[in-house]
């Protein structure tokens, strides 16, 4: 089956590197906070082919590392079955303030990092 | 200078390949590819239904990003939380989606994110516990346009 060119396959959309992740900036200790991060990837599936029947090859995200200061709250294993963008929403116990950083790694050596800074009173 | 009959073969040719590709190109898991994966993961233990609410459109017009959670019920305490979310499909070209890997500072067994879907197929979604049991639920799609697996261009 073919199927129209989505804005997620775009070659713009390949070569956005940036990633958007969103943590309260302050929260009371103890609370659970809710954390979203995404990151712009084609998370190409290696499942597609060209018109002239090539392969296209994979290249996806298939890891992701959330950590706070400096400890791991969340991890996932990607597969080509997660869409372009991969976005995680997730949650972890508001312990102390300081830094929670975002890692993702995948094929071809890509790699992303971000970080946002949070405030527990 | 191509002569007719060379380009005509050509072409021949170029369009038997494109058929042989198409053909191999179908290739899709099937829900004991999905059962050999789950295994794989569980490693023989019991998958009991319950304890997982698993949340996805049920009709899904674009099978590209399908917005897709999981909620676990868990205390979260470090004797008995969760520690994975897995989830499989029955009909993508794998069966494997994502392995979420929490903790009991997650303070909830919650995770969501966006799926491809390229098929009217069920989707799992099993909770690996702390005790070392597993939990599971299943959701039936229907998709309307399924994720691409060609490219036009």
């Amino acid at each position: 089956m073919l199927c129209q060119a989505f804005p997620e396959h775009s070659i713009e959309e390949m070569t956005v590197a940036n990633a958007i992740v969103n943590v309260p900036a302050s929260a009371r200790r103890g609370e659970i906070i809710e954390i979203k991060a995404m990151v712009g990837h084609a998370m190409e599936t290696g499942f597609r082919r060209t018109q002239l029947g090539q392969l296209i090859p994979r290249n996806i995200i298939s890891q992701f590392v959330c950590t706070y200061n400096g400890v791991e709250i969340f991890r996932a294993e990607l597969h080509s079955a997660i869409a372009a963008n991969p976005l995680f929403s997730f949650t972890t116990i508001a312990t102390e303030s300081g830094t929670i950083a975002f890692r993702w790694t995948g094929d071809n050596g890509y790699s992303m990092t971000a970080s946002a800074p949070i405030t527990v009173v | 200078m191509t002569s007719r009959r060379d380009f005509l073969i050509a072409a021949g040719g170029l369009v038997g390949g494109l058929d042989l590709a198409a053909v191999s190109g179908q290739a899709h898991a099937t829900p004991e590819a999905m059962q050999d994966a789950i295994q794989k993961v569980v490693g023989g233990a019991q998958v009991r239904r319950g304890r997982v609410k698993l949340d996805l459109p049920p009709l899904i017009d674009n099978g590209n990003a399908v917005a897709l959670s999981v909620l676990v019920e868990s205390p979260m305490t470090p004797a008995d939380h969760v520690k994975a979310i897995h989830v499989f499909t029955e009909k993508n070209p794998q069966p494997y989606v994502v392995s979420a890997h929490l903790n009991p500072r997650s303070g909830r067994a919650s995770m969501s994110t966006r799926v491809r879907l390229a098929d009217t197929q069920a989707v799992i979604a099993i909770a690996e516990l702390s005790d070392g049991s597993f939990w599971s639920d299943s959701k039936s799609v229907v998709v309307t346009l399924a994720a691409c697996l060609e490219e036009l261009a």
